[in-house]
């Protein structure tokens, strides 16, 4: 980072010599976002000095709904279809926590099957954002069959989610107390089959995109996240994993039937932007593995859904549980004040946190790398402004 | 509001058809005929092949081939014909159309997809043109703090320079609409104006983001114009011209890629380069910079840049089929004659459309390999683009400029070479 300070003094040098020239003159600044090809629901202000950044202020809230708010106007089970809306490619895993806390609140125990459910539900959830995520990587680095690809195969697991739940993208299927219906026939054997297919498909994604010297020799070396730096920035998920810390909500604090389950945490060493590109898709192949468990230690038959009462509300206290996400751990805080309806709904999410890496990988990067680097950081606008 | 087309009917299609050719035979008979007899009786024309045409002698060639052969054989000879349809601008911009939709089909294949499906009934084959036509009916924005005159003059000087190239190449020995004897210095010359009309076009757009792509390509043309002139200086001492004709007809016996294979690698990564394809499509990388240089560009400003690539492709694909693969070379496929003992007057050159037969499949086959490579590769870097253009591929044609003066000098190629025919 030291160069980047002396290419901004010798400018402002520079700029006393030539009085024609002031900084602003040498330095180009450029908005990207909202209305950029490259930002999404998104903002952020760049300096330009010649090609290297030496400035980045993210702007995120374009999409602010005020979902906190929301929650407290409604109670525990109405908040449900809402609270899915910020990441609906990954709608299983934003309502998961949050079930989870309101059954702490509550004080209610989910049946063993619909905990498998549960964790099958967002394993499946987990791949239709993932591959989400890199189809938009993909044409982000002018690889236009790497988009259309994963978005091909998203439809592997949509199909699977619409038998499971009734709707292809948003769910509605957790809820405080279990999942809402038991699984359809034959769904075990069409579940495996589709695995199957997607681990022939993610060789040949490695051989399209990632064994691509040209891709390699863009995003090696490129934005390097130190791990002493991701621990500091407090990063989540990939991106925590692509500095290589091995850590994974679903390892670290197991919930649910994640306990019983056998799997790795998949991480790499090498801190920079191809980890990055290269961690989600480990995740997906361990997801497929994880898949192949749940399905088989899944209890042939039982209650999907624990009994509650119309109203739900427990006694006055807080309750904090986190899950991981497609973007990392993924926490909601609630406290309640023993009416049904919550006082205070915190959401922390994978995204915010990754986004505050930005500015600290932006500036002195080039141009060109830009988007390797901002999509790299597994951001969801729309999950950050909530 | 259905977006769904209607069942394809084969009889609807047919009695379509017949009410089309209906309606334009008595438009013709009503309209058109009493305006060419008018023409003919008032307007003076010159006479062709000793005969003045009136009225009679029109009317005598609609019904007999031996009059007709003649007037037609004049009209494509003339230099209006061949700059604006035959060699020139129609056909090469046709050709390059006809392929981008092949390619498209291809693409779509790859990835998965059907590509495009609905415009033109048959598998959307009119695509390209109903994207013209909306392109056409588009409004033309012009940001407010633009330099006007020259945001106007650019797209136009992009179109009329690559329909300047287009009339440079041959197609057949005798078929260019400008045979010049320092063919190839043309084409590199006409090819140095692009970085030009593409920066004084982002300046005059006065916006970051196609300023930042001007100077992209900039930087990305002056990169590879060097490695592409070098590239086809090997060829030029190997053909001792700088003709294109004389060139083509120059590997008769043997093509130029068979000696030449590192200085053809080089000349067809650096047309990758000069076409702004993928993998080197910098100057319009579209998540990094929005549009690069066409970010300002709307409606038929857009259309007509397009266009002037379009035929900068054909351009550039057919001079990779000149320089390296024999250009119109390839066994006689088509009979001397048509009907077999039929002694009228010739209707055609067999040589000649055979050699027109060739070219133009060896340029379509050069034009799928310049636009394939988008399936695959991502974008790359500029400072990695200035590293290859400056360092690797300056190199590589040093090589095979060597490589083919060795030839010349041992005897090998050149006049009264082993090699040669």
């Amino acid at each position: 980072m030291a160069n980047i300070q002396d290419r901004i003094d010798q400018s402002e040098k520079l700029s006393m010599e030539i009085v024609k020239e002031s900084p602003d003159d040498r330095l180009m600044t450029l908005s990207v976002g909202p209305q950029h090809p490259g930002s999404g629901h998104f903002r952020f202000t760049i300096k330009l000095d010649g090609d290297y950044i030496v400035f980045c202020d993210p702007d995120p809230g374009y999409v602010h709904r005020g979902e906190e708010k929301m929650c407290e106007y409604r109670n525990f089970i109405q908040n449900i279809p809402h609270l899915e809306r910020p990441v609906i490619h990954d709608s299983n895993n934003i309502t998961y926590s949050y079930s989870l806390a309101v059954e702490e609140l509550v004080g209610i125990q989910v049946p063993r099957r619909g905990q498998f459910i549960r964790a099958i539900a967002s394993e499946l959830n987990r791949q239709v954002y993932t591959l989400y995520w890199l189809a938009i990587y993909g044409i982000f680095l002018g690889h236009s069959t790497m988009f259309m690809w994963p978005t091909g195969d998203r439809e592997l697991f949509i199909d699977l989610l619409d038998a499971l739940t009734g709707a292809r993208v948003t769910h509605a299927f957790n809820i405080p107390g279990g999942v809402r219906n038991d699984v359809p026939n034959g769904f075990k054997d069409r579940c495996l089959r589709n695995i199957a297919y997607f681990e022939k498909r993610l060789k040949e994604y490695e051989d399209i995109f990632y064994n691509n010297p040209l891709l390699r020799q863009r995003t090696e070396g490129v934005g390097i996240l130190t791990k002493e730096d991701a621990i500091k920035l407090g990063v989540t998920g990939s991106v925590l994993r692509a500095s290589g810390i091995p850590f994974d909500v679903r390892k670290a604090e197991p919930y649910d039937v994640y306990n019983e389950i056998d799997f790795k945490v998949q991480y790499m060493k090498t801190c920079d932007s191809f980890a990055r590109s290269y961690v989600p898709l480990l995740d997906m192949k361990e997801s497929c593995h994880i898949m192949r468990q749940l399905l088989d230690k899944m209890p042939d038959s039982g209650e999907v859904r624990a009994k509650l009462q119309p109203n739900p509300k427990g006694p006055p206290g807080e309750a904090y549980r986190r899950v991981e996400s497609g973007r990392g751990a993924l926490g909601y805080y609630i406290v309640s004040d023993g009416t049904p309806k919550a006082y205070r709904v915190k959401i922390s999410v994978g995204s915010f946190r990754n986004i505050l890496a930005l500015p600290h990988l932006l500036i002195g990067a080039k141009l060109a790398d830009m988007p390797s680097i901002y999509w790299g950081l597994n951001y969801w606008p729309v999950e950050a402004d909530r | 509001m259905a977006t769904a087309p209607k069942d394809f009917r084969f009889g609807n299609f047919v009695g379509s058809l017949i009410w089309l050719i209906f309606w334009i035979l008595i438009i013709v008979a009503l309209a058109g005929l009493p305006v060419i007899f008018i023409i003919l009786f008032y307007v003076p024309l010159p006479p062709i092949n000793g005969e003045v045409l009136t009225p009679y002698l029109f009317l005598s060639m609609v019904v007999d081939p031996t009059r007709t052969l003649p007037i037609i054989k004049f009209l494509i000879h003339t230099d209006i014909f061949r700059i604006a349809v035959f060699p020139g601008f129609t056909f090469a911009a046709l050709l390059a159309a006809a392929t981008i939709f092949i390619e498209r089909k291809f693409l779509a294949k790859m990835q998965l997809r059907v590509g495009p499906l609905y415009a033109g009934k048959i598998e959307g084959i009119l695509q390209l043109a109903a994207d013209g036509l909306k392109l056409i009916s588009k409004e033309i924005i012009v940001p407010s703090e633009a330099d006007k005159p020259i945001f106007w003059l650019a797209p136009i000087a992009f179109v009329a320079t690559a329909a300047a190239l287009a009339a440079l190449v041959p197609v057949a020995p005798g078929w260019v609409a400008a045979d010049l004897d320092v063919g190839l210095l043309a084409v590199f010359a006409i090819l140095g104006f692009f970085p030009l009309i593409a920066l004084l076009f982002s300046w005059a757009s006065n916006s970051k983001y196609p300023f930042i792509g001007g100077i992209r390509a900039l930087h990305q043309m002056i990169a590879f114009e060097i490695p592409f002139i070098l590239s086809a200086l090997s060829v030029v001492i190997l053909a001792g011209s700088l003709n294109l004709t004389d060139i083509a007809l120059a590997q008769q016996p043997f093509w130029f890629i068979l000696f030449l294979p590192i200085s053809a690698f080089v000349f067809y990564i650096s047309s990758l380069a000069e076409l702004e394809r993928i993998p080197f499509d910098l100057p319009e990388a579209e998540s990094e910079i929005v549009a690069g240089w066409l970010t300002e560009t709307s409606g038929m400003i857009y259309g007509l840049i397009q266009l002037g690539t379009y035929l900068k492709l054909y351009v550039l694909a057919a001079l990779f089929v000149i320089l390296f693969l024999g250009g119109w070379a390839g066994p006689q496929i088509f009979p001397q004659e048509i009907i077999p003992g039929y002694t009228g007057v010739k209707i055609y050159n067999p040589t000649t459309v055979n050699a027109i037969f060739w070219f133009t499949l060896k340029t379509f086959g050069m034009i799928m390999l310049i636009l394939l490579p988008r399936g695959i590769n991502p974008r790359i870097r500029i400072d990695i683009l200035l590293h290859t253009g400056w360092y690797k591929l300056i190199v590589l044609t040093f090589i095979n400029a060597f490589i083919a003066l060795a030839l010349i000098y041992g005897g090998i190629l050149g006049p009264g070479g082993v090699l040669t025919q």
